[in-house]
């Protein structure tokens, strides 16, 4: 067991061995073989020493309680040894960017770690702690507005944030009472958790430091002077209601050097060479635009409803420099009420809302997750409560060519490229819809004109694009017949020339080969597969809706 | 500590079971026992909770109703009994009468008094210091001396957190860093994962199947996509604490291994190999069938002027054709399956050499220019007898009239099967191979001498096949795995080929006389290069099954092999006279014709004499000329 957390908090791994039978003498049965080299590594850790007086010490104690030598007790647990895994941190991590390039599973871990019940299952003082760090850490991305995507899964919530250029991912799980699994050994979550919470806490406080943030952080005075009315309580430094405002992530944090906002110094730019004015343009506009993406809710006002997550959302409003308010009775640190007539967003998770406010919208909250997603506020028709919600994307895929690219992400990056604005989007989205399902187009003629003549078009329609697409392949294959002779020779032989080529190829060359080409071709069928899936379902959708609305004029 | 009075009017029920837990009664009807021994049963309570709670808004009394443990009889508590709890409870004494505050009375005064209480002297313990205490402290003294007893550590008040970057020195990175491999960070999640994906990522039922059937480790997902209508409705995900177990788990017990991605463009593993076109002139496309067997053709030969072709079959003919024409101009049944047929390389001599079951017959075809054969008709004819029989392992029999008219000329008897003949270049002497496990298995013919002499002494396994070297006095034999070069003049073992293949099944030597071929019936065809080394300088692939035959062509750079699979495959393959340049091997074309029957495809390929055209024959009774 002593092995197994040092080998956990020194970031020990097993190895593959070159010659897995020559180690393993001469049987291939499965083993983890560690280098020797690494074990001696451990051998000489200065923790070894502490855990084992720990060891004594819990021995020591165990003895005393049987004796009911309640001063030996008293004693002993005063002198009770602790450990610090700072130089661990440190060696394993020699330069800050390295740790920021393995905060990944630490930030996964500590918000798992959360959201622990306070009982059984591992030490109260672990789950503060990472309750702490975390929220330091969400303050901190806040503050930096550095969060750049988000992503509603099923497994929980993903964020990505760029800090200090390295891509940081991190999920949340929903907030739920977790039902604990019975074969997890929760001992080794908990040593990793140690290590973790030593690691996230020193990144805290650099990251803080960059900023030019107190740690441990502070609400900004004024803005905690705004609170406390609100709040009624006294405010205390070490209470839970300070890590409660804290974790309300509505307060600005108190700052070392008081914030001037000349701090945007022009960056000067230095050229690298080598560079092309293209390039250097390019960099140029990817900057404007990270710029535009960081204050995408500026300006904008929220109310969260109490039915939907609070804190996920309150984040990421934040980060994008929105303002965000909630139920006063929901949560610490609400800032104004549902009826300030400022707000201009409402975020709702219901079937319909009574009592509407006229000025705000109303939306569902994927709204707010797609708009970060996109980099831009999307049009907010679809997202009406009780809407049926377009698919929510992965903005963590990046389609290469000949990837399978869902239509809405086509519709998204068309919006992307801004080649059509708000107005035209609709039309052409209506366009779209046209020329996907008649149906949109149906009904809002059928606010304008008669049903017949509406049907009249309608079978136009269908006959014009029957016709069309009887008429595509045919006139395809009948323009191209007296050209493909030559060409199809040319290809043929160019096949063929490729067919003799591959057969010259050597043994292992032709294996990689063909293992690429199997891979390629897999790649093309699953995303053929899909796509088919695709044009089916939007078939069957369309002939349902068709039915529906004969079922209705009937 | 009896229970508290009560004030029984009506009878003393007094429970005699002693000071001990009424629980222990719990399980029974009664409660204990009274005076005379008999049990004192539980009241009978079958007040439900209404019926408390009625009873406890209506009964004024209700509050000071409590229940004997005792008896189980509820008491109705007087106001002296309350007024006792109520002085109880607020720290009181219980007696109402007792008054805890009476004046003190000064037995012994404070003041000193000139008369002590006691005259009694002082011990002599208090004058001197005491032994105990002495004893403890020296004993506290030598355990602080043998350091048992340390002085409480001082309060350790760093910081918990602090700038630990703060000093990035550049020498703390270990060799350890350079070799080690960071753990890969997790699959970032993609469309299907949404608790809203587009709907072509949900699961079909069929696949919904397939993957609960398939095993934990092998899904391609490890979740089941699903849609949810609103955000308000995605549960909990019931494996996460699961994931990051088993994340937990890959960290510090997975073998961490840098696996090079291959990152090459296929394209680029293609060998850049000349055009064919450039490579040009090779046979492209099928000319000319020869069709008159009924059998599968086993072997043909060309005659060295390139007219005319001869072929040997399985329905026991030999056909002598026309090239250009594909005309068969005759036909020479010999009762017999013709398993191999050579004509000799010498344009002066018109002689065909058929194996037939256990002879080999020449054959004078009677073809072409009249004094050509006739020439070659005399040459036979001239031999003379010597004078003393010599002792051969072979019969030479001169043919009989009938056999003559036909064109037989001379039958070599063997006395096993013949397998394959060969004639030298010049086309005095040629080798025939009989399938037999002695050394009598290669057999080497003069035919103007009429004589045969067995070169080998013993037998090196199984023949199967033999070839003369063009040019110089080397003879080829192929066993099953090796081919073995021996040099004729000094009788002695030059050279060994290593085949690297299961099974030879033929082999041809490249008119330079540098390079042979060897196929194998294991689909490889082998090159050697006799100066360069024993092993194949290259083994390729290019067939499906089983080679039958490769051969050489005498002027262009070609070659061919024929195999099961019914294609000849033409390969360009340069020889350079410059002994540093490699040999370059081009495949320029994948000749397709033969059916396939009975299995088998090509079983002899040919080249022409003089045109870049290649003949084969195959097991569908066809012979093949590709130009």
């Amino acid at each position: 067991a002593v092995t197994r957390r040092l080998c956990i908090l020194k970031g020990i791994y097993p190895h593959e061995p070159k010659h897995k039978k020559k180690v393993n003498k001469g049987s291939t049965a499965a083993r983890t073989f560690y280098l020797l080299k690494d074990i001696k590594f451990l051998l000489h850790e200065p923790i070894v020493n502490k855990f084992r007086e720990y060891k004594v010490f819990v021995r020591k104690l165990r003895k005393a309680y049987g004796k009911s030598e309640w001063s030996t007790v008293e004693r002993l647990k005063d002198n009770k040894p602790t450990y610090k895994l700072d130089h661990i941190v440190k060696e394993r991590y020699p330069t800050f960017v390295d740790a920021l390039r393995d905060l990944d599973d630490a930030l996964s871990m500590c918000f798992l770690f959360s959201t622990f019940p306070r009982t059984g299952k591992c030490h109260v003082q672990t789950i503060q702690l990472c309750r702490r760090l975390a929220v330091e850490f969400l303050n901190y991305v806040i503050a930096s507005r550095s969060l750049r995507k988000v992503f509603l899964s099923i497994k929980g919530i993903y964020y990505q944030a760029e800090v200090l250029g390295q891509p940081v991912t991190w999920i949340t799980p929903y907030t739920f009472a977790h039902d604990h699994p019975t074969d997890v050994d929760y001992r080794v979550m908990a040593t990793f958790t140690e290590f973790y919470t030593t690691l996230l806490g020193f990144v805290n406080f650099r990251l803080y430091h960059s900023l030019n943030l107190v740690y441990p952080p502070k609400i900004d005075g004024h803005a905690d002077v705004e609170l406390k009315p609100a709040e009624g309580t006294e405010y205390a430094m070490d209470s839970e209601s300070y890590l409660e405002k804290l974790s309300a992530l509505s307060a600005s944090l108190a700052r070392v050097v008081a914030p001037t906002h000349e701090d945007e110094v022009e960056l000067d730019e230095f050229p690298v060479e080598g560079e092309t004015a293209e390039q250097m343009d390019a960099r140029k506009k990817e900057q404007e635009a990270l710029e535009k993406h960081k204050k995408l809710f500026e300006g904008l006002r929220f109310f969260l409803n109490r039915e939907v997550p609070r804190e996920p959302l309150a984040f990421i409003i934040r980060c994008f420099g929105g303002q965000v308010s909630w139920d006063k009775s929901l949560c610490i640190g609400a800032t104004y009420d549902v009826n300030d007539p400022s707000i201009t967003h409402q975020i709702v998770d219901r079937p319909r809302v009574e009592q509407q406010v006229v000025g705000r919208y109303y939306l569902q909250p994927q709204w707010v997750f797609d708009s970060v997603n996109a980099k831009l506020c999307l049009p907010v028709a679809d997202y009406f409560p009780g809407v049926l919600l377009p698919p929510h994307l992965s903005p963590f895929v990046t389609e290469q060519e000949g990837d399978y690219v869902p239509p809405e992400k086509l519709k998204l990056l068309a919006m992307q490229r801004g080649e059509n604005p708000d107005e035209e989007s609709e039309e052409e989205d209506e366009e779209e819809e046209e020329e996907e399902d008649d149906n949109d187009k149906e009904e809002e003629e059928e606010e304008d004109e008669s049903e017949k003549e509406e049907e009249m078009k309608l079978k136009k329609m269908e006959e014009q694009k029957t016709q069309s697409n009887k008429a595509l392949p045919v006139k395809v294959t009948a323009g191209k017949l007296r050209l493909e002779d030559r060409q199809r020779l040319e290809q043929e032989q160019q096949s063929e020339e490729k067919r003799l080529a591959i057969m010259m190829m050597k043994k292992r060359e032709k294996c990689l080969y063909k293992k690429i080409m199997f891979g390629k071709k897999r790649k093309v069928r699953e995303a053929n597969k899909l796509a088919a899936k695709r044009k089916a379902h939007d078939t069957a959708v369309k002939e349902e809706k068709k039915k529906s609305k004969k079922a209705r004029r009937a | 500590p009896s229970p508290p009075v009560p004030s029984a009017p009506l009878q003393d029920i007094r429970n005699t079971v002693g000071n001990i837990p009424m629980e222990w009664y719990q399980d029974f009807p009664h409660i204990g026992y009274n005076l005379e021994g008999k049990k004192i049963y539980k009241p009978i309570r079958n007040k439900d909770e209404l019926d408390m709670f009625l009873e406890k808004m209506e009964n004024p009394d209700y509050w000071r109703t409590v229940q004997d443990k005792m008896t189980g009889a509820d008491i109705k508590l007087t106001d002296e009994q309350v007024d006792l709890v109520n002085r109880l409870q607020k720290g009181q004494f219980g007696d109402v009468h007792f008054n805890p505050y009476e004046p003190a009375v000064d037995f012994f005064t404070h003041e000193v008094m000139i008369h002590p209480v006691t005259n009694r002297p002082a011990d002599k313990r208090s004058f001197i210091p005491s032994l105990i205490e002495k004893e403890k402290v020296s004993k506290l003294v030598h355990a602080i001396k043998m350091g048992w007893i340390k002085p409480r550590k001082p309060k350790d008040d760093t910081p918990t957190y602090y700038d630990l970057w703060a000093h990035e020195d550049p020498n703390s990175i270990l060799g350890r860093h350079k070799m080690h491999v960071p753990a890969p960070k997790m699959k970032l999640p993609g469309h299907e994962e949404s608790y809203n994906p587009p709907p072509e990522y949900l699961l079909s039922e069929e696949e919904k199947l397939a993957w609960e059937q398939q095993e934990p480790a092998e899904r391609k997902l490890n979740f089941v996509p699903q849609q949810y209508r609103c955000l308000r409705a995605v549960p909990a995900y019931s494996r996460f604490i699961h994931e990051r177990f088993e994340r937990c788990l890959d960290l510090y017990l997975c073998p961490r291994q840098r696996k090079m991605r291959v990152n090459v463009d296929p394209e680029d593993l293609i060998p850049k190999l000349p055009k064919p076109r450039d490579l040009q002139p090779f046979p492209t496309t099928q000319a000319l069938v020869y069709r008159g067997h009924t059998s599968l053709v086993r072997c043909i030969s060309v005659s060295p002027s390139g007219q005319w072709l001869v072929s040997g079959s399985d329905d026991c003919t030999v056909r002598f054709w026309e090239v250009s024409t594909a005309r068969c101009m005759k036909t020479l049944p010999v009762g017999g399956v013709v398993k191999s047929i050579a004509w000799n390389p010498n344009p002066t001599v018109c002689l065909v050499a058929v194996c037939v079951e256990q002879s080999v017959l020449l054959v004078n075809p009677c073809l072409g220019d009249k004094l050509l054969y006739g020439a070659t008709d005399q040459l036979l004819e001239s031999y003379v007898a010597p004078e003393e029989e010599r002792v051969q392992p072979v019969q030479w029999v001169t043919a009989t009239m009938e056999e003559h008219s036909k064109g037989v000329r001379l039958v070599v008897q063997h006395s096993k099967a013949v397998k394959q003949v060969t004639w030298h270049g010049k086309g005095d002497y040629f080798a025939s191979v009989v399938s037999d496990n002695s050394n009598m298995q290669v057999l080497i013919h003069q035919t103007s001498k009429r004589w045969t002499q067995n070169p080998f002494r013993k037998s090196k396994g199984l023949v199967q096949c033999v070839l003369f070297h063009p040019l110089r006095p080397y003879f080829f034999v192929a066993t099953q795995r090796y081919v073995r070069l021996y040099n004729l003049l000094k009788q002695e073992l030059t050279k060994k080929l290593m085949t690297n293949c299961k099974w030879v099944s033929s082999m041809a030597i490249h008119p330079g006389g540098d390079n042979i071929i060897c196929g194998s019936y294991d689909s490889k065809l082998a090159w050697f290069d006799l100066d360069l080394s024993t092993r194949p300088y290259q083994l390729l692939r290019h067939h499906k099954k089983a080679l039958r035959s490769v051969a050489f062509h005498k002027h262009y750079p070609l070659f061919a092999s024929g195999s099961d699979d019914g294609t000849v495959i033409v390969c360009h393959g340069m020889v350079y006279n410059d002994l540093l340049q490699n040999p370059l091997l081009v495949p320029v074309k994948v000749l397709k014709g033969h059916a396939l029957t009975l299995d088998l495809g090509v079983l002899d390929v040919l080249f022409h004499p003089t045109q870049p055209w290649v003949f084969s024959s195959g097991a569908d009774g066809t012979i093949r000329l590709y130009t």
